[in-house]
């Protein structure tokens, strides 16, 4: 039990690093790196759960369609980042506002 | 097999003319001869297989033969009307008539109407004419009867009406429209009354219905006088007798087909059909209708002076006698009087329609477009000059004269036997013989006064008499042929026997009994008609014989003098001249009064009920809708619509605010929303 407590741990503090990095960040690589981690901690959570919890590999393979599914947004995301870099000539998220009113 | 046979041929009968209306009324006028090829040959084809028809029950000879095809037409739960055919003796011997006029017709009129401006379109109509004409003898209920009967009083109104130029000819057919009108409605009432009580139109149900009671008494004796209104309107009888002497109006061959042989004749045929309904009341109003009908109108025909209307005054006084018989119970008599005079009297048309083309075209040759061509003062002495129309002309003015060897001497005499017995049953209606009998004189009279005037005696217009020449042969033709029918053998063979009727005819149109109770049996009726049959045939030869005498000694011998008479005559001779004054007192107590009405009428829907009442509404619909108008702009509009409007801009404008834009902003929202969302979660 400590040792899956231990696990929780780590995955709680990386998901906070990640939100406070999703939160105080205005480059939007370093968002997307915040997000990152908190996708990180969640498949911590899931293969932990998976191994101390008695649920076979269950978890194992959300973590992999996790895994497959954050390469897919990292994709999509540094696409739309280059893009508004291109538009913008930079890449702080606060100032790409040009819908707003 | 036979059967089928039968009601095949009728189908044909009666849609072949039709089929030949729509070709002639839509493609006639660009067809080679504008068409008439095509309505004489589609009528020439029912002529024959009429002939066929005819011809099988020649050799069938069975007086019982009867023949019945129905489908229904209206389906409506409770409510059916099935519509169909009746092929029996009669209705043979009808679409006989009917197709050999008809055929007659279509080959005289190419002579007459040659150059008309409206010549495929007469063919037309007089094809629509023959369509519902069959159609009235095949229905085996009142209600096709009912359709043709109106079909046939349209195809009448449009061929009156031909030469609608003239003011006189468009009133004529409104007039016949009209006064048809008056004893439609009869007819519908009776109809009307008979189905509400019998729940059927077909005259089986209906003589069955009656048989058994469903309908007596005095709704019985009203809906047979209703029925026969309707007869009264197309024969033409006393009171609503006006409209046919004016239906002269129309082509001379149309009157010799419609106003003389078969539709006047769809009255007698319907009184036929319903007699063994009819109740002894109901007869004795139909026989004194028709025996005063046979004596009124003679003696209107002995002053008129155009050619037509004597035959058109004839041809009513000949009707009567058609539904005195049929009154009298002879009913028989009825339709062999029918038989015989719609072949001697469409010949009598058919030659006054020659003489009258004929005069049409002398005097056109003289440009003298002032004189009447019809006026029989201005005839006299065409004897030599049109031969073949004199002679033809003559053999039918003996038949309906009542001379003996001729065809209307055997139907007349069995009409006046009939009438004869009824007076020795019922000797208070000893009037009926009288007015049989003094009509007879007159005719003979009229008749050879009609064809002395014209034939006879030295030329009037001198100056013509070169110009008047035979007409050609599509007119003679029709003549020789029905002059050849006037004569007695065509309707007793195979007996010979020119004193009696017995005959195919008698012996194949049988009386039934009257299937309501109080009337004479069909046996009493024809002993008694046996009885008075010598009597009545020898008063009869004495009073032709009377009339054709005193035509002789006035009109050729001058013994007598016609201008004398008539001055001594005084008002007598100007009532008949007049016609009894029947226009001017209709004019003066039915159409003016009515149209007085009509105008007050029209005052108070005007003045009243336009004015105060429709405006009235409009104006106030105009206030009304003034004050909804307002109150959608005000109160939906304003209030409602752009109010809805205006809530949304401003939360919108309040909740803009949320949105900075800034993505952490955002963040922060979601973990402070989920943390919120855990909070509560754990209570």
């Amino acid at each position: 039990m400590d040792q899956l407590n231990s696990y929780l741990f780590i995955a709680a503090a990386l998901f906070s690093i990640g939100l406070f990095g999703v939160m105080t960040r205005r480059n939007g690589i370093a968002v997307l790196m915040g997000v990152e981690l908190i996708l990180n901690a969640a498949n911590i959570n899931f293969v932990a759960f998976s191994r101390f919890g008695g649920m076979n590999l269950d978890g194992h393979i959300f973590a992999l369609i996790v895994i497959v599914l954050a390469a897919a947004e990292a994709a999509v995301a540094l696409a739309i980042v280059i893009n508004i870099y291109n538009n913008l000539n930079t890449i702080n998220v606060d100032e790409a506002s040009r819908m707003k009113e | 097999m036979m059967d089928n046979m039968f009601i095949l041929y009728s189908l044909f009968i009666l849609f072949l003319p039709l089929l030949a209306f729509l070709i002639q009324i839509f493609v006639g006028k660009r067809l080679p001869r504008q068409g008439d090829w095509v309505s004489i040959g589609a009528i020439s084809i029912t002529l024959v297989l009429a002939i066929l028809m005819f011809i099988s029950m020649i050799s069938r000879y069975d007086p019982e033969f009867s023949n019945e095809a129905s489908f229904t037409w209206l389906d409506m739960g409770e409510f059916k009307i099935r519509l169909g055919f009746l092929v029996d003796n009669i209705t043979i011997i009808m679409l006989l008539v009917v197709a050999l006029i008809s055929t007659c017709t279509h080959i005289f009129s190419t002579q007459y109407l040659k150059g008309d401006i409206r010549y495929s379109r007469y063919f037309a109509y007089l094809g629509l004419f023959t369509f519902s004409m069959n159609g009235i003898v095949l229905a085996n209920n009142l209600m096709s009867m009912y359709m043709f009967w109106e079909l046939v009083g349209v195809s009448s109104y449009l061929l009156i009406g031909h030469w609608f130029e003239k003011d006189s000819a468009a009133n004529a057919s409104k007039k016949a429209f009209l006064t048809n009108r008056v004893g439609d409605i009869g007819f519908f009432i009776g109809i009307m009354l008979i189905y509400n009580a019998v729940g059927s139109f077909a005259f089986t149900d209906i003589f069955d219905g009656v048989g058994t009671g469903l309908i007596a008494g005095g709704t019985l004796t009203l809906a047979g006088i209703g029925l026969f209104m309707g007869a009264m309107g197309k024969s033409s009888q006393f009171p609503l007798h006006i409209w046919l002497p004016d239906a002269m109006e129309g082509p001379t061959p149309v009157s010799a087909l419609m106003h003389a042989a078969t539709m006047v004749a769809a009255g007698v045929y319907l009184a036929v059909r319903i007699f063994p309904i009819l109740t002894p009341d109901a007869l004795l109003v139909v026989a004194y209708v028709g025996g005063f009908t046979a004596f009124f109108a003679a003696s209107i025909a002995i002053t008129q002076s155009d050619i037509k209307k004597v035959l058109a005054y004839s041809t009513v006084s000949q009707l009567g006698y058609m539904i005195l018989a049929v009154g009298t119970g002879v009913y028989t008599a009825a339709f062999f009087h029918l038989l015989t005079h719609a072949m001697f009297k469409a010949n009598l048309f058919y030659g006054s329609g020659s003489v009258i083309h004929a005069m049409h075209h002398a005097l056109h040759e003289k440009h003298d477009h002032e004189t009447d061509p019809q006026n029989m003062h201005n005839m006299g002495g065409f004897k030599e000059r049109m031969p073949i129309t004199y002679w033809s002309m003559l053999l039918s003015t003996m038949a309906i004269a009542g001379i003996p060897l001729f065809s209307g001497f055997l139907s007349k005499d069995a009409i006046l036997a009939g009438t004869l017995s009824f007076a020795q049953h019922h000797p208070i209606h000893f009037l009926l013989p009288i007015f049989g009998f003094g009509a007879a004189a007159i005719t003979a009279f009229y008749m050879f006064r009609m064809m002395f005037l014209t034939f006879h005696g030295k030329p009037k217009m001198p100056e013509l008499i070169e110009d008047i020449n035979e007409s050609p042969k599509e007119m003679t033709g029709p003549l020789v042929l029905l002059g050849g029918l006037s004569f007695f053998i065509w309707y007793t063979l195979p007996y010979f026997d020119p004193m009696s009727t017995h005959g195919w005819f008698t012996d194949l149109v049988k009386p039934s009994d009257a299937v309501v109770p109080g009337n004479l049996t069909a046996k009493q009726i024809e002993d008694g008609a046996h009885h008075a049959h010598y009597l009545a045939m020898y008063v009869s030869i004495g009073v032709a014989a009377l009339g054709i005498f005193l035509s002789w000694f006035t009109y050729i011998k001058k013994g007598l003098s016609a201008e004398a008479w008539s001055r001594r005559a005084g008002f007598l001779y100007d009532w008949s001249l007049n016609k009894y004054y029947f226009d001017e007192n209709y004019d003066r107590f039915i159409y003016q009064p009515s149209l007085r009405l009509s105008k007050k009428v029209a005052w108070i829907d005007w003045e009243l009920y336009d004015k105060y009442f429709i405006n009235g509404f409009g104006r106030l619909t105009s206030w009304a809708s003034k004050v909804t108008g307002k109150f959608d702009f005000d109160v939906i509009d304003q209030l409602l619509v752009d109010g809805t409007g205006r809530i949304a801009a401003l939360f919108g404008r309040q909740l803009k605010t949320v949105q900075t834009g800034k993505l952490q902003n955002y963040v922060l929202y979601v973990t402070a929303g989920i943390i919120i969302l855990m909070i509560i979660q754990s209570f």
